[in-house]
C-alpha cells in the first residue's frame, strides 16, 4: 500500500492538493456567475492533474504522468473551453432563479463535508487508517460527490448542471489517484475520453433545448409529469 | 465456437453502423440494421446451449461468457431483433426519411452496446459500456426533436449520468478493498473480486455495494431513482422504447446481480439483500400508483417496466435458487412481453395520432387482430396465467416465503393485484369505449404486427411449458452466484 509508507512531504502535498480541490468546489457552490464556476472547475482539474503527477512520482507509478497530462489537457483545458463556448453562445451568464442563496448552500455544503468525514472515518477505522491521507482522500471524494449532487439539485441552468456532473466525477478522480493509484491505466484513460463525449453530447443537447424548448433552465422542463 | 459467435454477434451491429453512415440511404440502412439484428439473434440464441459449466474468456480476458452472460445477451438479442423488424414498419410512418440513416446507425449502436455490456469481464469496463449505452440512446430518445423529446433526453442523460457516477464510486471502493488483498495493481474482474471479497472489510464491502446498487439501480429504473424512465420511454420512437425497456434495463440489472454475488461470496449478509428487497417493493408501489392514474399510453407501459424491474430486484433480494432463477426467467418474459406492449402502444399511437389513453377508443372494433394481441399482452404483463410472467412471478414469491422477507411477498401480491385492476381498467376503456374520433389510419403493416405475434407466442409457450433444461440452467446460475435463503 502506497499510503502506509509515505514520505511526510508527499503526504503533505497530497493533503494540500486534495483540500485545495475541495475548497474550489466551495468556490463553485458560493458563486452565481457561470464563468466563475467554470474557472473554479478548471482550477480544480489542474489540482487533480498535479495530484496525479505527485502520486506518480512518490508512488512509482510512471503511467500516472500520462494520466496527469491527459487530465490537464482534457479536463483542465479542452472541457472548460468547450463549455466556455457554449456559455458564450447561449449568452447566459448567471443563475437567474436561485432556489437557495449561495451563502446557505455553502453552509449546506459544510454539513455534507461533515457527513462525508463521519462516513470515511468509519470506513477507514476498519483498516486503521484514520489518521492517514487515505481518510482525507475518502472524505474529499465523498464530499465532492455530495457537493456535486447539491449543485445539481439547487442549480437550474443547463450549464451549471453539466458542471455539477463534472464535479461529481472530479471527486472520483481525485479519490482514485490517492486510494487506488494502481487502478488499471486503461480505465482511467477511457473515462477521460468518455467525459469528452459526454460534454459533446451536452453541447448538442443544450443547442436543441434552446431551439425546441426555448430555454436552458430545467425549471422550464415540466411538460412531462405523472 | 463460443468466441466466434460472440465476436460476430457484436461485430454485426458495428458493421451496420459503419454501413449506415457510409451509404446514407434510408432503405439500405433499414435493411442493414435488420440483417445485423438477425445475425446477432442467430449468434446469441445458441450461446446458452453452448456455454456449459465453465467461464469462457476471450480477447485477452476482456470478454467473459458464462451462463449469466449468455442468458442476458440472449434476451437482448431477441428484443433487438424484434425491435428492428418493427422499426422497419414504424419508422416509415414518421416521414423522416432524410434522417433515417442516422436513426439506424444509432439504433445499431444501441444494439451493439447493450449486447456488449454484459460480456465485459472487467468491472471498470462494464461501467464504461453502460455509460456508452446512455450516450447512444440519449440521441435516440431525442430523435423526434419535439420539445417533449428534448426534455426527456435531457432528464435521461442528467439523471442517469449522475446516478451512474455513484456506481463508479462504488466500483473504485471495491477496487480499493481488493487492493488490501491483491496488492495495488491487479486486474479487476468479477471473479478476482469475488475471490478477494471474503478478506475485504464488511463495512467497506457494504458501502461499496450500496453505492453500486443506487448507481446501476438508476439505470435499471428502480424507484426512487426512476425519474428519467417514464419520460425517456414515452418520448422516444416506439422501437427505442422497446430497446430501452426490454434490453437496456436487463443489461444494467446483470451488473447488480454480479456485485451481489461478489458481496455474498464473502458470506451471507442481510443489508444488501434487504436493500434490494426495499427498492424492489418501493418500485412496485410507485409503479402501481402511477399505473392506476395514468393518462399516457406509453407512460403506462413505462411504469409497468419500473414495476417489473422491481419484481426482478425482489427476486435477487430474496435470493436462493428459486429467487435467482425466477428473476432471470422474469427478465426473459418481461423482455418479450414488454416488447409486445410497446409494439401495440406504438401501433395505436400511430393509428389514432395520440399518446393519450383518453383519446384511444374502440380498439376492439377497429383493430380486432392487433387489438386482440395487445390485450392478450396486457393480460400477460399483469402476471395473469397462463403466460410466462405468471410462472416467474409465482416462483419469485415462493422464494420470498422465508421469515425475513415474508412481508415483502404480501406487499408484492397486494400491489400486483392493484396493478392488474388498474391496467385492465385502462384497456377496458380503450377497447370498449365508443370512439370520439375514429382512427386516422386503419391499416397496419405486417412489419408492425408480425413482431407482436412472435412475442405473444413466445410468452404463451414460456407460460405453459417451462422446460426442465431451462430450469436447470437457471438453477446453475443461482448456484454459481448468490447465497442461500435465510
Amino acid at each position: 500500500m502506497l499510503i502506509q509508507h509515505l514520505h511526510p512531504l508527499a503526504s503533505s502535498l497530497f493533503s494540500l492538493l486534495a483540500i485545495a480541490s475541495l475548497l474550489l468546489s466551495f468556490v463553485m457552490l458560493g458563486s452565481r456567475w457561470l464563468r466563475k464556476y467554470l474557472y473554479a472547475f478548471a482550477a480544480e482539474s489542474w489540482m487533480i492533474a498535479g495530484l496525479s503527477a505527485v502520486v506518480g512520482f512518490y508512488g512509482g507509478f510512471p503511467e500516472l504522468y500520462l494520466v496527469a497530462l491527459l487530465t490537464f489537457l482534457f479536463r483542465g483545458l479542452l472541457l472548460p473551453y468547450l463549455i466556455w463556448r457554449i456559455i458564450r453562445r447561449l449568452q447566459v451568464d448567471r443563475e437567474f432563479h436561485l432556489i437557495i442563496q449561495p451563502s446557505t448552500s455553502m453552509v449546506l455544503g459544510g454539513l455534507l463535508v461533515m457527513f462525508a468525514l463521519a462516513v470515511s472515518f468509519h470506513v477507514a477505522a476498519a483498516y486503521h487508517l484514520e489518521l492517514t491521507v487515505a481518510a482525507l482522500a475518502l472524505t474529499v471524494m465523498l464530499s465532492m460527490k455530495l457537493i456535486g449532487f447539491l449543485m445539481l439539485a439547487i442549480r437550474h441552468e443547463a450549464i451549471s448542471q453539466i458542471l455539477g456532473l463534472l464535479v461529481l466525477e472530479n471527486g472520483i478522480f481525485l479519490g482514485t489517484q490517492i486510494l487506488v493509484p494502481g487502478m488499471p491505466l486503461l480505465i482511467e484513460i477511457v473515462i477521460l475520453f468518455d467525459l469528452l463525449i459526454v460534454v459533446a453530447c451536452f453541447g448538442v443537447l443544450v443547442g436543441y433545448l434552446l431551439t425546441r424548448v426555448g430555454a436552458t433552465s430545467s425549471l422550464e422542463l415540466r411538460k412531462l409529469v405523472g | 465456437m463460443i468466441g466466434a459467435l460472440t465476436y460476430v454477434m457484436v461485430a454485426a451491429p458495428v458493421a451496420a453502423i459503419v454501413g449506415c453512415l457510409v451509404l446514407r440511404s434510408a432503405r439500405l440502412s433499414e435493411a442493414l440494421n435488420l440483417v445485423a439484428s438477425a445475425v446477432a439473434f442467430c449468434c446469441a440464441l445458441p450461446l446458452p446451449f453452448l456455454v456449459g459449466d465453465r467461464e469462457s474468456l476471450f480477447w485477452s480476458d476482456y470478454i467473459l461468457v458464462d451462463r449469466t452472460t449468455a442468458w442476458v445477451v440472449m434476451c437482448t438479442a431477441i428484443v433487438y431483433f424484434l425491435a428492428s423488424v418493427y422499426a422497419v414498419g414504424y419508422m416509415r410512418l414518421l416521414n423522416e426519411d432524410a434522417r433515417l440513416f442516422q436513426f439506424y446507425a444509432l439504433f445499431a449502436g444501441f444494439g451493439a452496446t447493450t449486447l456488449a455490456g454484459p460480456l465485459m469481464n472487467s468491472v471498470g469496463i462494464y461501467w464504461i459500456a453502460i455509460e456508452l449505452t446512455t450516450l447512444v440512446s440519449t440521441f435516440l430518445v431525442a430523435f423526434e426533436r419535439e420539445a417533449e423529446s428534448m426534455e426527456a433526453a435531457w432528464k435521461y442523460i442528467m439523471v442517469v449520468s449522475a446516478g451512474i457516477s455513484l456506481a463508479l464510486l462504488g466500483t473504485v471502493l471495491f477496487y480499493w478493498g481488493g487492493s488490501f488483498v491483491l496488492g495495488p495493481t491487479y486486474n479487476m474482474t468479477w471473479s478476482t473480486l469475488a475471490a478477494a471479497a471474503p478478506q475485504i472489510n464488511p463495512v467497506l464491502l457494504t458501502l461499496a455495494f450500496l453505492l453500486v446498487l443506487v448507481g446501476y439501480g438508476t439505470k435499471v429504473g428502480l424507484a426512487p431513482m426512476h425519474a428519467w424512465l417514464p419520460d425517456a420511454h414515452s418520448e422516444g420512437p416506439a422501437p427505442v422504447s422497446v430497446m430501452l425497456s426490454g434490453a437496456l434495463l436487463n443489461t444494467a440489472m446483470v451488473g447488480i446481480f454480479r456485485f451481489l454475488a461478489i458481496v455474498e461470496s464473502a458470506g451471507p449478509s442481510l443489508v444488501p439483500q434487504l436493500a434490494l428487497v426495499l427498492l424492489g417493493a418501493f418500485s412496485l408501489l410507485v409503479g402501481a400508483l402511477f399505473i392506476v392514474r395514468q393518462r399516457g399510453v406509453k407512460r403506462l407501459m413505462a411504469y409497468s417496466s419500473i414495476e417489473h424491474m422491481g419484481v426482478v430486484a425482489l427476486g435477487f433480494g430474496f435470493g436462493g435458487p428459486l429467487g435467482i432463477a425466477g428473476a432471470f426467467y422474469h427478465m426473459l418474459n418481461h423482455s418479450l412481453n414488454k416488447s409486445l406492449m410497446f409494439f401495440g402502444a406504438g401501433n395505436m399511437m400511430r393509428a389514432y395520432g395520440t399518446k393519450r389513453i383518453g383519446q384511444i377508443r374502440g380498439v376492439a372494433e377497429y383493430f380486432p387482430t392487433t387489438g386482440g394481441l395487445w390485450l392478450a399482452g396486457a393480460v400477460a404483463i399483469t402476471g395473469a396465467p397462463p403466460f410466462g410472467l405468471f410462472s416467474s412471478e409465482l416462483t419469485i414469491m415462493r422464494a420470498g416465503l422465508q421469515p425475513a422477507f415474508a412481508w415483502a411477498v404480501y406487499v408484492m401480491a397486494a400491489l400486483l393485484i392493484v396493478i392488474f385492476v388498474g391496467f385492465m381498467n385502462h384497456f377496458r376503456v380503450m377497447y370498449y369505449g365508443s370512439p370520439a374520433d375514429p382512427p386516422i389510419a386503419r391499416r397496419l403493416s405486417a412489419w408492425c404486427v408480425g413482431p407482436m405475434w412472435a412475442a405473444l407466442i413466445a410468452v404463451l409457450v414460456l407460460g405453459l411449458w417451462w422446460p426442465s433444461g431451462v430450469w436447470n440452467y437457471l438453477i446453475a446460475i443461482a448456484h454459481s452466484g448468490v447465497g442461500a435463503p435465510r
